[in-house]
């Protein structure tokens, strides 16, 4: 066999075990807030997840791919030896899938893309050189990391106070749910229709301009809007349910509305954490198929089929399992809470995914539900987590980095001695 | 392998508050065959009373430790931790207060005249309800925290609030009521035992007394 077709077999192999490793794992945080408060089971949520992870991944997951490809190391610094650009890519995927690995197997709240960027970064920088690392594009990645959750939880803050304005706080909860219920499912819709239109479907050759997109996009989210109409009429109001717990019914009503928020989280988490996984398996197909690095090669689509696929297969062989104890350890949350957090999320990682910034979804909606918290809406926030979570970006970057920098020079030293 | 976004949900204390407002308020109850006991003179019936109040106040007391052992301090809550302990403590001087009665009773082997027999037993129940309506006050905790403490909900509850400081008034109207009666009869009991009467009464009055403050110090976690 062949050098290239070596190469684009091991990017393959290491490329579905990330993508299978974020399906296993990372869907279900994604889909917490969704079945933790039975908003949906847990069969439902594999069910939409499968479906809105794959579709999330193959039209939306292009740009974060790029970026990951070529934007975090400077191209040009590789175009005399690109072979240094393969072995640190096989390297980066094999490090973050080693390291997600051991921390989920140990309940740390390690991000995907903080490990996939750390990792490149590492065997850029230590490995190549100093100046092979795009700094001021980290400093941007860096910066989203920290801007995503705060923008989740402000978003989340307002939509939770718009819910609280115009259903919860009123005198006719229940007429004003069902009254307002399409509108927030408009606005769901028509962001990802939007955006996907937009800048995803690049790849289809597609050309639709701005403004048509825009009327497709109110096309499409209006006859979702007709849907949630029929929808939130046919649920069943039951008098009784409203003696012990007043808000009952209401959030019923939201159940229904979680539907589609539970849909949009997947398509969003789809759209930008499938870049971890065939990021850098598109990086090393380009450099050996073209024989160097270019900057312009096309995103090849079975790339994008691999990794979508691959997250849908870790969901279908392991993610359920985990979903199922999300499902039974959180107990205290309702669905008027989990669709407000999921809602923001899911729009702040979808305009992520479409500037092309590999955002961390889970940080992003434990922001997001930290702002409905701030609106005085859940009951107990545990912020050790919270603090974990900040403790695990300082562990994940370096860990990312040294395990890359150490199989860099171990597939250096096999395939190039 | 969990995931970590479960932990992030720290458990609610509010359903805890709740079951220990119940049994607090269970054990108010008792108050009303010991009172007709008393009246009655039924000695045999108050020893049982007294065993339930003590019984129930217990349970209370493990349910108290039970929700402070699960109330870290890392916990981000709509309402202060502090504020939600003392409403707990008042809560846990309610059921203290109905177990102190009881014994007070026993102990003085205590009789009331005849002339206060039918207005003790009002003042009794009326205590009674004061406590009801601070468990209907604390039950609706969790639509408070539903609405995020805002809009309709808050004025219900601030209605309800207003209702057990109208019913907690009643009680001291009955209670001086009650002292009148008992002044009047002073030179024809028995000097200590008017001196312990003064205080049952006063005790009584204590129930409604703390009822109105749970009352009062969820006003607080609502105005925050």
């Amino acid at each position: 066999m062949d050098q290239i077709s070596i190469y684009i077999i091991l990017a393959a192999v290491f490329g579905l075990l990330m993508a299978w490793g974020i399906g296993a794992n990372d869907v279900a945080n994604a889909m917490a807030t969704s079945v933790g408060s039975k908003a949906i089971t847990v069969y439902q949520a594999i069910f939409i997840a499968a479906i809105f992870e794959f579709a999330g991944a193959y039209l939306a997951g292009g740009s974060v791919t790029s970026t990951i490809r070529k934007g975090i190391v400077d191209s040009l610094y590789f175009a005399d030896n690109p072979d240094l650009l393969v072995f640190g890519m096989l390297a980066s995927l094999l490090s973050a899938g080693i390291w997600l690995f051991i921390a989920s197997r140990n309940g740390w709240p390690v991000s995907t893309t903080h490990t996939i960027v750390g990792a490149i970064v590492g065997f850029a920088a230590v490995g190549v050189g100093m100046d092979a690392v795009k700094w001021g594009k980290v400093g941007t990645i860096v910066m989203s990391w920290i801007v995503s959750p705060l923008l989740a939880g402000t978003i989340a803050l307002m939509i939770f106070r718009s819910i609280q304005r115009l259903i919860l706080d009123t005198d006719k909860p229940l007429d004003n749910a069902r009254k307002y219920g399409p509108v927030y499912i408009f606005a769901v819709v028509f962001v990802i229709a939007m955006l996907t239109m937009k800048k995803g479907l690049k790849h289809l050759s597609l050309d639709i301009s701005t403004g048509e997109s825009f009327v497709y996009a109110i096309a499409v989210a209006f006859v979702f809007a007709i849907i949630g109409v029929f929808l939130v009429r046919r649920v069943k109001v039951d008098p009784d349910a409203d003696l012990n717990f007043h808000y009952a019914n209401v959030e019923k009503v939201f159940a229904v509305l979680m539907v589609f928020t539970a849909s949009a989280m997947a398509f969003a988490h789809g759209s930008n954490d499938v870049a971890n996984a065939i990021g850098p398996v598109a990086a090393v197909v380009s450099t050996v198929t073209t024989g160097g690095v270019l900057q312009k090669s096309v995103l090849p689509t079975w790339v994008l089929l691999l990794g979508g696929g691959g997250i849908v297969f870790g969901l279908a062989t392991y993610g359920f399992k985990v979903m199922k104890t999300v499902g039974q350890k959180i107990t205290e949350l309702t669905p008027s809470r989990g669709f407000a957090a999921e809602l923001s999320a899911a729009s702040t990682v979808v305009l992520a995914s479409f500037t092309g910034l590999p955002v961390s979804t889970t940080h992003t909606l434990v922001g997001a539900v930290l702002g409905v918290g701030l609106a005085r809406g859940i009951a107990a926030l545990n912020m050790r987590v919270v603090g974990n979570i900040f403790m695990s970006w300082v562990v994940t970057l370096p860990a990312g980095a040294i395990m890359s920098i150490m199989f860099f020079y171990m597939l250096k030293g096999i395939f190039a001695p | 392998m969990p995931s970590y976004l479960t932990n992030l949900f720290g458990r609610s204390p509010v359903r805890p508050l709740q079951e220990h407002m119940t049994k607090v308020y269970a054990c108010v109850t008792q108050l009303t065959p010991l009172f007709e006991a008393l009246v009655a003179n039924d000695q045999e019936k108050i020893k049982e009373v007294r065993q339930d109040i003590s019984a129930m106040e217990s349970e209370a007391d493990e349910l108290k430790w039970e929700l402070r052992n699960h109330l870290p301090t890392g916990l981000f809550m709509p309402v202060d931790r502090r504020d939600l302990l003392e409403v707990l403590q008042m809560q846990d001087k309610i059921a203290n207060q109905a177990q102190d009665i009881a014994g007070l009773i026993i102990g003085r082997r205590m009789t009331l005249p005849e002339q206060m027999h039918e207005s003790f037993l009002v003042y009794g129940r009326r205590v009674v309800d004061a406590c009801k309506q601070a468990l209907k006050v604390i039950n609706e905790l969790d639509e408070l925290v539903e609405t995020g403490f805002r809009g309709a909900e808050v004025e219900r509850v601030q209605d309800m609030i207003n209702e057990l400081n109208a019913i907690e008034n009643d009680t001291d109207k009955l209670q001086i009521k009650l002292r009148d009666m008992l002044f009047e009869l002073e030179d024809t009991l028995r000097p200590t035992d008017v001196m312990f009467t003064y205080r049952l009464l006063e005790s009584v009055g204590n129930v409604a007394d703390l009822s109105q403050r749970v009352g009062s110090r969820l006003q607080l976690l609502l105005a925050r």
